[in-house]
Order: C-alpha cells, then sequence, then structure tokens
C-alpha cells in the first residue's frame, strides 16, 4: 500500500511461508516510534522465489529479519509450515531456525576473521549435525564444493584469504549445510562487481534447484531481483506498494512508484531516451511520522484528496498481479473494484 | 613546458603510470592511459574495481599522493604539466580549475561543520570574497542543485541531511568555483535508483550550462550509456576499449567489454534468465599475467594472447581503439572461440554454459 489488505495472499495449503499484517515498530524514545514496517502480508510457494524491492529505508531488511524473528515483530503473524513462529517458545524457534537460514550483504563482515573457512560452515553442525568430526567435514566439503570452493584448499585457510565473491559462496555453504527449506537472502550480492554478481546469482539458481529451496531475495536492484524473482513486492516505507509475477511487474507496472522505480533504473544501451529533467531533492518521508492514507501520496504526481484520507488496499488486476492505489496504472479486474 | 596544448583540449593526457610500491614489487594500478577530453565533454570510465579507474582520476588530479606512489606521463591542462608538479601550485587548481565529487557522501562532508561553512571555505579562499557574499553565493549553489528551502539549508550539519542531499552539496561544493573540469567518482554508487537518476541528471545540465567536461567514473555501463559522450574501458591499469558511447554499445570489440555488458541482468530479459558470468576474477596487479592481461579470463584466448601484448589499435573509426588479437566480430575470434572450445578451454566452456562459472579457473590446465 503503500497500503495493507490480504487479497493478494494465497490458500495457505499452497504456501510454505505466508507472512500476515506483519508489524515491526522501533520505540527511539520520547514516545516516538519508528513504523518500520506496517502490516505487510506476503506469501511464498515451496521452491519460488520472492523478491522485495524498494528504496533504502522501506523495510525491507526488516521484513526479511523479522521472519526470522530477529527481532520478534510487534504483531502479525510469520507462518511455517502452518505454524506461527511468532508464537512459539524460545527454544523451539532455536530449533524451527535450522528451516531457515540467512545471507548477508557484507560477505566479509559476516564471516568471523579469527576461524578458519571449514570451521566456519561446521559451525552449525556443531549444534544440530552429525557429532563426529568426519562425518561433520563429509557435509562442509560437500557444500563448498556445491557452491565451487575447492574444499581441500579452503578448508584451513581464513576468510581474509578469499575474494570478496569467494566469502559470499563460503556464506552460503554455511546457509546450506543443515538443509535449510527457505533461505532469507538480504542484499547477498549488492556488495559484489558485476561479473562476480552474475556469478552469485547463475550459483542461487543452480542450487535451488539441486536443494529444492524457496528463497526471500532482498535488494534494491529491480534488474537483479527480476532476473531470480517468480514473484516481486514492491515495499515504500514500511508498506507494501504493489505484488505480481515478474515478467508482469516489468512490462505493466501498476503502481505510480513502481513506475517510478523503473523509469529510474539506468540501462545500459544508449540509444534508449532518458529523461534528463531536475527535480528538486524529494525526501523520504520520515517512518516516526508517515504521511496519512497512501504513504507515497508526498511524492506521488496522480495523488489527491482520497489519497490522503483512505488508505488504498491491495486490489486484484489479474491472478497473479494485486496492486495498493487509488489511481492504478493498469485497470483492475471489474469484480474487485466492486468489492473495494 | 611543452607546446600549450590546442584550446579545445580541457585535458591531453599520455601514457600515465601511477605504480604502488609494496613489499611484494610495484602495484601498476594505472599503466600507460593515454585519452583526451575536449571541453564540454564527458568521458565515462567504465571498469571493475581493481581496474585502477579511480587511481586514474585521483593521478590527473594530482591526489594519489601516496608517499608509496609514483606517477609518470603527461597530464596536459591549459598547457601546464601536472606530473610532478608541487602541491603548493597543485592547490591554486584544485577547485578553481579541477573538482572532485567523490563516491561517499556520507564521509566526504566533516559531520561536526555546518554544511553552508564547508560549501564556501573554498570559495572564501580561492576567490578572496567577504563572509556576507560567501553566504548568498553558497545560497544560491545550493539552489542550483535543487535543494530545497535552501535558506535554512545553508545552516544545517551533514546528519540533517538524507544521503542523496549530501551528495548534491558535494556537488555544490566541486562547482562553487566554476571548475573547467569535473571528476565524478562514483557519484551515485552509495545512492538508491531513484536518488541516482536524479543526481546524473543534474551533473548532466551543469556540465551542460557551464560547458565543463567531466570524468565520470563508474562500474555501471548503465549509468554512462546515453550520459557520457565517450566510454574508455580500463582493464588492469590500462585502457581496453575506448568509443564513442553508441559506437561502443553497436559494436564493442574487446572481449572483455562484451563480458561487463553480457553479465548485467537487464529487466528486458525474462525472469530466470541465465547470465553470462566472466570466469576468474582481475589479475593480480603486482605481476600482471604476460601478454593480454584479460587473456587468463578471456573465451578468444589463443597462445599468440598469452605471449603478445596487443596494442590499441583503431577500427573503422579513428575514434574507436581497443587492444585484441581476436576482436569480437572478426572471423579470427569465432575462429578462436570454436578451437578453444574444441580442446576444452574452461573460460570457452564458460562461455558457451557448458560449465558453471567460478572465480577459480583450473590452473593446470594445459592446452
Amino acid at each position: 500500500m503503500a497500503g495493507s489488505g490480504r487479497a493478494h495472499l494465497r490458500p495457505s495449503d499452497e504456501t510454505l511461508l505466508r507472512v500476515e499484517d506483519l508489524v515491526v515498530e522501533f520505540p527511539v524514545g520520547g514516545g516516538r516510534v519508528v513504523h518500520a514496517v506496517s502490516g505487510i502480508s506476503f506469501d511464498v510457494a515451496k521452491g519460488e522465489t520472492i523478491g522485495l524491492v524498494g528504496e533504502s529505508g522501506c523495510g525491507k531488511s526488516t521484513t526479511g529479519r523479522a521472519i526470522l524473528q530477529l527481532p520478534k515483530p510487534t504483531s502479525g503473524a510469520v507462518n511455517l509450515n502452518d505454524q506461527d513462529l511468532t508464537s512459539v517458545g524460545a527454544e523451539k524457534m532455536r530449533a524451527l531456525r535450522t528451516d531457515v537460514q540467512m545471507i548477508f550483504q557484507d560477505p566479509i563482515s559476516s564471516l568471523n576473521p579469527r576461524r578458519a573457512v571449514g570451521e566456519i560452515v561446521a559451525e552449525p553442525l556443531h549444534v544440530w549435525g552429525p557429532a563426529e568430526k568426519d562425518a561433520q567435514w563429509e557435509k562442509v566439503a560437500k557444500m563448498l564444493d556445491a557452491v565451487g570452493i575447492d574444499p581441500d584448499v579452503a578448508r584451513y585457510k581464513f576468510p581474509h584469504e578469499f575474494s570478496g565473491g569467494q566469502c559470499q559462496r563460503i556464506s552460503i555453504a554455511r546457509a546450506l549445510v543443515l538443509e535449510p527449506e527457505l533461505i532469507i537472502c538480504d542484499e547477498p550480492v549488492s556488495a559484489l562487481d558485476v561479473s562476480v554478481q552474475a556469478q552469485i546469482l547463475n550459483l542461487l539458481e543452480d542450487l535451488k534447484v539441486e536443494y529444492g529451496l524457496t528463497l526471500v531475495f532482498i535488494a534494491h536492484d529491480l534488474a537483479v531481483v527480476k532476473n531470480i524473482s517468480d514473484r516481486v513486492a514492491v515495499m515504500y516505507l514500511g508498506k507494501m506498494c504493489e505484488i505480481s509475477e515478474s515478467d508482469e511487474l516489468y512490462a505493466q507496472p501498476a503502481h505510480p512508484y513502481t513506475r517510478l522505480l523503473l523509469e529510474s533504473l539506468p540501462v545500459p544501451d544508449p540509444k534508449i531516451k532518458l529523461d534528463t529533467s531536475v527535480s528538486d531533492a524529494a525526501e523520504l518521508p520520515s517512518p516516526i511520522n508517515p504521511p496519512s492514507g497512501c504513504r507515497f501520496r508526498t511524492r506521488c504526481p496522480s495523488a489527491d484528496k482520497i489519497c490522503a484520507d483512505i488508505e488504498p488496499i491491495m486490489r486484484r488486476i489479474n491472478d497473479d498481479h494485486y496492486v495498493a492505489c487509488h489511481y492504478p496504472l493498469v485497470p483492475l479486474e471489474e469484480m474487485s473494484v466492486g468489492l473495494s | 613546458m611543452t607546446a600549450p596544448a590546442v584550446a579545445e583540449h580541457a585535458l591531453v593526457v599520455e601514457d600515465l603510470r601511477t605504480h604502488f610500491t609494496v613489499p611484494a614489487g610495484d602495484v601498476k594500478a594505472v599503466d600507460g592511459v593515454s585519452f583526451t577530453l575536449d571541453r564540454g565533454k564527458t568521458l565515462g570510465v567504465v571498469g571493475e574495481s581493481g581496474s585502477g579507474k579511480t587511481v586514474l582520476a585521483r593521478s590527473i588530479m594530482g591526489l594519489s599522493i601516496a608517499s608509496n606512489s609514483t606517477t609518470t606521463g603527461s597530464v596536459l591542462y591549459e598547457g601546464k604539466e601536472l606530473v610532478g608538479m608541487a602541491p603548493k601550485e597543485m592547490k591554486h587548481l584544485w577547485g578553481t580549475d579541477m573538482a572532485m565529487v567523490f563516491q561517499d557522501p556520507m564521509t566526504s562532508l566533516n559531520p561536526v561543520v555546518k554544511v553552508g561553512r564547508q560549501l564556501t571555505e573554498h570559495v572564501r579562499a580561492h576567490l578572496g570574497v567577504s563572509k556576507g557574499d560567501a553566504r548568498s553565493l553558497g545560497v544560491e549553489l545550493l539552489r542550483t542543485v535543487h535543494i530545497p528551502e535552501a535558506e535554512e539549508r545553508f545552516d544545517v550539519y551533514p546528519h540533517e541531511m538524507s544521503g542523496g542531499m549530501r551528495q548534491r552539496v558535494c556537488i555544490a561544493m566541486a562547482l562553487a568555483c566554476g571548475p573547467e573540469v569535473l571528476f565524478a567518482d562514483e557519484p551515485t554508487t552509495a545512492l538508491d535508483v531513484t536518488v541516482q537518476h536524479q543526481i546524473l541528471n543534474l551533473l548532466n545540465t551543469q556540465q551542460r550550462d557551464r560547458n565543463m567536461a567531466m570524468i565520470l567514473v563508474t562500474h555501471d555501463l548503465g549509468v554512462v550509456a546515453g550520459r557520457a559522450d565517450e566510454i574508455a574501458v580500463m582493464y588492469a591499469g590500462k585502457i581496453v576499449e575506448k568509443a564513442p558511447a553508441t559506437t561502443l554499445f553497436n559494436e564493442m570489440h574487446h572481449p572483455y567489454t562484451q563480458a561487463l555488458l553480457w553479465s548485467i541482468p537487464k529487466t528486458s530479459q525474462p525472469k530466470h534468465t541465465r547470465l553470462s558470468a566472466i570466469a576468474g576474477r582481475p589479475p593480480d596487479l603486482v605481476n600482471p599475467p604476460s601478454g593480454c592481461s584479460f587473456s587468463p579470463r578471456c573465451p578468444y584466448a589463443r597462445p599468440i594472447c598469452h605471449q603478445e601484448e596487443p596494442v590499441l589499435t583503431a577500427g573503422v573509426g579513428d575514434d574507436h581503439i581497443y587492444a585484441c588479437h581476436h576482436p569480437v566480430g572478426s572471423p579470427g575470434a569465432q575462429e578462436a572461440f570454436d578451437k578453444n572450445l574444441e580442446e576444452g578451454l574452461p573460460q570457452t566452456l564458460i562461455a558457451a554454459g557448458r560449465i558453471r562459472a567460478t572465480e577459480d579457473i583450473p590452473t593446470d590446465w594445459k592446452r
């Protein structure tokens, strides 16, 4: 929404992860609260990749972390395999985390610089895996091999002896070693060069097939997100604007914010005519005191009074495309107009 | 002093080399770069991290002043030789003749000094204007870069502004003394796409209005497409291909340029399009590979590429130059590719999509 609503959710028996009305707020003193995530709902089917995109500060990373209960969301539900993670106890959650792993943005700082790669990747197994060292190493070696790192060379080496791309591969191996169902990738390629980025994206696609993974892929680069995702959710200031099958979203953006993002994207083709107008610096509104109604209205060209008064809810364009906007750029399906 | 440069050239760079001495040897960060930049034109410098693009910009401006660095070659600016010029003299060129916008707007402003004072500090030093005049000039500059409520923003600290605004301040600062040449070193890498678009537009309009020459350094071919007049692709400290922007995109000849473009995901491709990754990783700049420095990663590399370093030669048009033994699109390239495929050269197999790309190309592989 920049609104709320759950019209876009699918029946729960078809999905692996279902996030409903997720709210994450951080108190900042003086009774003020940062509304980082304000009522996000989405679901992910098994074997699917969902991309979360948006500018910095839109709450996409917070959403990813809240799935893992890091920290626990303020309200809302996170259902993984029909189990609500927000209501299970700490000990149970610890066990459930083996099913959900995370890959972080900065590959170098997410690995302990004082430990050898063999140990880093084996760490989850110390807690959950086979107790015998040999069996552990066998698993670690298999994972390192799967991500394209020679296990025998890497075993006793330290992270600083590897490049950024290789460190990201090691992080991926560590996330995979417990054979999770769901991996949350928080900007995994943002810190990498384009050539290495392509290697990592291809690797994630291969591993997804090989290990039957489901991915939540968080990134700010729309082209990267399109490449890897089956469905894409566009976020703005803690709300969801639009969710769609990815090819359709890029061909027919329905939310003015999605269109703005797509128009801003630098395209490596000089034949494409650039919009070269310069406008005043638009400030992202403060998440402490977000705009009423549709949160995007302060930057939206088609905003009028209704946008300030009423928060738009998710409405259906077709089976796989939903938008939360009073003035969508693509006509809505008639039935849902009637309902709203 | 050599003969003065022809008036329309803002900069003439010839065989510029910047090497850093480290215990292992010399890091050849910039290794023989030559180009001319005309007034009012934009040169885009593109390459991966470690290709020497930032060091190139800093060497031209005389900012690579690490005690272990040596810069040789020649940079002519208005008939003056900048290489070897004493920092004391150079100081008079910084700001008034050449200015730089840096990558990270968060760290390039002093956090404990108000924006206005930082913005006008060098204006007062170079142009000797009074405090009051500097203020009105500063406010005017903030308006030029489209900062709303410029009057009030003059008196805020950097942390009270967003990243995009801070980068606008940095641009205003660079423009303050009306430089002839503006260096923009990855000016938008740290910013969101919407802000990036605005900042690039701002740089372009300012450049046009002031008839400045600009060097736009970036790792993103998308940023320079449609914004630069000419594009130079750097690899291992050297320019490997240089051409007017449209020519470069229409008929690229260097395998590295092609690989770089192909590895970028594009929104025009359907989802799950397999990306053509470049095998291997950038070379060691202390001991660069013999022959062509891209040869260990190049799918077209034949024995000659490992032995002889190709020189920059002109293609069909004089303004399109590239350094390659088997330029893309030539019959030789196709032949080399086919032969390599037959012989099972790892990077060719990767380029053909037969095996998965990693950063470690087997080194024990023998032709």
